[in-house]
């Protein structure tokens, strides 16, 4: 074997979210009453559209979360392992991660951005724009290239027509809107383009340090989905226990609940998160020993980031389920279990629980764009993720203090821009649909469907 | 009314000692000081007097809770808790990292921050509503829409985007107000007027979403219909019927933030370089002066707790049904 596979703390985290949700769908699925609201989702086609592109975003994401070591190659019988941390998209996209220049270059450039001291035919030394090393060299003439883009990028279209037009052949008997056909032959022709233009050139350019900005762009996708996913996964258990047993049980339990949840409140969140990160940031400074390898490093302080927006964020969804339960636990079904003995463990997992279930998905969909736009702020505001991490906050940061330059260097911050809007607006238009299909307020009519 | 009111004050303490308690922890407990002083010295080159000099310079140089040593009231009172935390009830912030004191910054930098926040607040609602009520009167057909799908558009965008695209486009292409900085008095205008802008469109999409929902929520009760079958044309029903009776839903939202206009927009004035308090904070968040955080974060909660109890007193006037006791 000649990698190590490596599970950082965030993998693990996503492998049991992974694993909740495949335990819900089983669960869902079995039942016809739990389907309908999700078959009402399936049929709105801007929510099919939506999820088609999140899960784009979710498959790169889960490639990207398994992670290896490499082996290094040596003589002697003992293997030795890269201390760097790859992942399996690493490993599939191969030349987008080592094709690094020198530094800035602009999209499908041939040249640097900065000039350097050359040596020309004659030996003499002259100031010039560098040929990349790897954007475009096997062009004779330079003067070709705009033919040669066009080419390459009607082939990939082509091809990532035709798989597309298949993938909905094989598709056709499941899906049957025509928006999701057209949404899905239309990316999967955008992919195909940037797949074939990304093997000759720097498609978005390139960034300080040289590194191919698709490439960040494509790797950003995890650090965003981690945050606006595991989250979910420190607040839901706090929001859902404390805010039941606030309204069901009432009394003392209700007033320490809702004395925790209104001192959290009342700190501003970015001040809470800052505060708590700082911490963080200290504790983990101090105690390097923890980690074997960067990457682990700075994973934990991704996953502690999450903890702390959980930590910071129940408390809404906490008041919502109080409140929904004050007013359930008035209902007569309830008060007929209670007038039959039933305890209240059964009743509030029997009866409350599947009752409050809407409340919390609608939450939970609803602060995930929520999160993933937090991420960029708060890496600008110096609590977000490790520098050393790839994500859309790094990414517009270090490319923020380059705005004054002349010619600009806009193509880091305008991708990270663009992909992130690309993501957060199809989380928004998806959470939206699962609104409209969950919120019990809004009256259908519709058949025995 | 009064006797409500001191008792909703009353009510503020616990939570104001609650999170006296938490930032005590979270900053004393979780690390102690000697772990600071190493973080803030750099880890590797400090020794044991150095990380001594830094604490008694702070003043963290004693016990946190019990000081065993003193005498009498000493006790509990020559500790970092009497110092550091429990002083912040009477405003005490006591002194940051370079030495300033940290009550005479804020005093001096919220002046900048209400420069921005208030104006912003205040057009920004205006602007919120009437777009709301214009998509409410428009309600289903392809101009709401429209406009909902714009919303969608514009709550999609990061806030970092509105403020980089909006000063590229206005200070460094058309040239017509400088890209940061800030002057006292009326030189302030062409500082401000740019941060008033972007942060007015940055809202417009999550906001005029909201309260279309809560007029649309309104427009389908009883007293509408009640009101149009007495022949009152549309847009008289919305703006004096509808308007008045959403006030309530809004005021909710809307009066509970005003206190906290007094801290500032962090993103804001640190990238328009405002002297302001969100300036402040991201700066001592990225010097880690901890005690300035400590500070911003109790005012903070001063001021939201202030805004709770605005938020009551607004219902009185709005609305002549409540009546506080």
């Amino acid at each position: 074997m000649s990698f190590m596979p490596v599970i950082l703390w965030s993998d693990a985290l996503v492998f049991l979210l992974i694993a909740a949700i495949v335990a819900a769908a089983v669960h869902v699925r079995k039942r016809e009453h739990l389907m309908l609201p999700w078959k009402r989702v399936a049929r709105s086609s801007v929510a099919l559209v939506s999820m088609l592109v999140l899960s784009v975003f979710l498959v790169i994401g889960l490639l990207d979360t398994l992670h290896y070591r490499a082996a290094l190659p040596q003589n002697g019988s003992e293997k030795v392992y890269s201390p760097e941390v790859l992942s399996a998209f690493d490993a599939l996209v191969g030349p987008l991660r080592t094709h690094t220049e020198k530094t800035y270059s602009a999209p499908f450039a041939l040249h640097l951005y900065a000039k350097e001291s050359m040596r020309d035919a004659q030996d003499n030394v002259v100031r010039e724009y560098p040929r990349l090393q790897y954007g475009g060299t096997h062009l004779a003439d330079e003067a070709e290239r705009d033919m040669d883009v066009l080419q390459r990028a009607l082939v990939g279209m082509l091809a990532g027509t035709l798989a597309g037009v298949m993938l909905s052949w094989l598709l056709r008997r499941r899906y049957t809107q025509p928006a999701l056909t057209i949404a899905l032959v239309l990316l999967a022709a955008l992919i195909g383009t940037i797949m074939n233009l990304s093997a000759a050139y720097h498609v978005l350019g390139t960034d300080k340090v040289g590194q191919d900005v698709l490439y960040l762009s494509l790797k950003s996708i995890r650090t965003g989905l981690i945050i606006g996913t595991l989250t979910t996964l420190v607040t839901l258990p706090l929001a859902l226990f404390l805010g039941v047993a606030a309204g069901y049980f009432r009394g003392w339990v209700d007033d320490v609940i809702q004395y925790i949840y209104t001192v959290l409140s009342s700190i501003p969140s970015v001040l809470l998160i800052a505060a708590a990160v700082l911490m963080m940031q200290v504790t983990i400074d101090t105690h390097p020993d923890w980690f074997d390898t960067s990457a682990s490093r700075a994973d934990m302080r991704l996953v502690a980031l999450c903890l702390i927006l959980g930590l910071t964020s129940w408390t809404g969804l906490c008041r919502l389920l109080r409140g929904e339960t004050l007013k359930l636990r008035e209902m007569e079904y309830i008060q007929a279990a209670q007038a039959f003995g039933v305890s209240s463990m059964r009743i509030l997992s029997r009866h409350i629980m599947p009752n409050v279930m809407h409340i919390i998905l609608i939450a939970l969909v609803m602060d995930f764009s929520a999160l993933v736009l937090a991420e960029a702020v708060l890496s600008y505001v110096g609590v977000g993720v490790d520098p050393s991490m790839i994500s859309f906050g790094t990414m517009i940061n270090g490319a923020r203090l380059e705005m004054g330059r002349e010619p600009m260097v806009w193509w880091s911050l305008a991708s990270a821009f663009v992909f992130m809007l690309v993501l957060v607006l199809a989380a928004n238009l998806f959470a939206d649909a699962v609104r409209d299909a969950f919120d019990p307020r809004l009256n259908r009519t519709e058949g025995q469907a | 009314m009064i006797a409500y009111l001191i008792r909703r004050i009353l009510y503020a303490i616990p939570i104001l000692i609650g999170v006296n308690l938490l930032t005590f922890a979270l900053f004393f407990v979780v690390n102690t000081p000697d772990d600071m002083a190493r973080m803030q010295l750099g880890i590797k080159r400090v020794t044991p007097e150095a990380i001594d000099k830094w604490k008694q310079q702070r003043g963290y140089d004693k016990p946190l809770f019990l000081n065993t040593a003193a005498d009498s009231a000493g006790i509990f009172t020559d500790t970092i808790f009497w110092h550091k935390s429990a002083s912040m009830f009477v405003f005490d912030f006591g002194y940051s990292d370079d030495g300033r004191s940290i009550s005479y910054e804020i005093a001096k930098r919220m002046g900048p921050s209400l420069a921005i926040a208030l104006p912003t607040f205040l057009i920004g609602l205006v602007v919120y509503v009437s777009f709301a009520l214009l998509m409410t009167l428009f309600r289903a057909t392809a101009l709401d829409m429209a406009g909902v799908a714009l919303c969608v558009l514009l709550m999609s965008i990061s806030g970092l985007f509105y403020i980089i695209g909006g000063q590229f486009l206005v200070s460094k292409l058309w040239h017509l107000v400088p890209i940061s900085g800030y002057a006292g008095g009326l030189d302030s205008f062409k500082f401000v007027v740019l941060p008033i802008i972007i942060g007015v469109v940055g809202g417009i999409g999550s906001s005029s979403r909201w309260y279309r929902t809560i007029f649309l929520d309104e427009i389908g009760k009883d007293y509408v219909r009640t009101a149009r079958a007495k022949g009152l044309s549309e847009l008289r029903v919305l703006f004096t019927h509808v308007l008045k009776n959403a006030m309530i839903p809004i005021l909710t939202g809307v009066v509970v933030v005003i206190p906290l206009l007094f801290m500032g927009s962090l993103l804001t004035e640190s990238f328009f370089g405002i002297p302001g308090l969100g300036s402040y904070t991201i700066d001592a968040i990225n010097a880690q002066d901890f005690s300035v955080v400590r500070a911003m974060v109790f005012l903070g909660s001063v001021l939201y707790i202030a805004g709770l109890i605005l938020t009551d007193l607004s219902y009185t006037v709005v609305d002549p049904r409540v009546r506080l006791s």
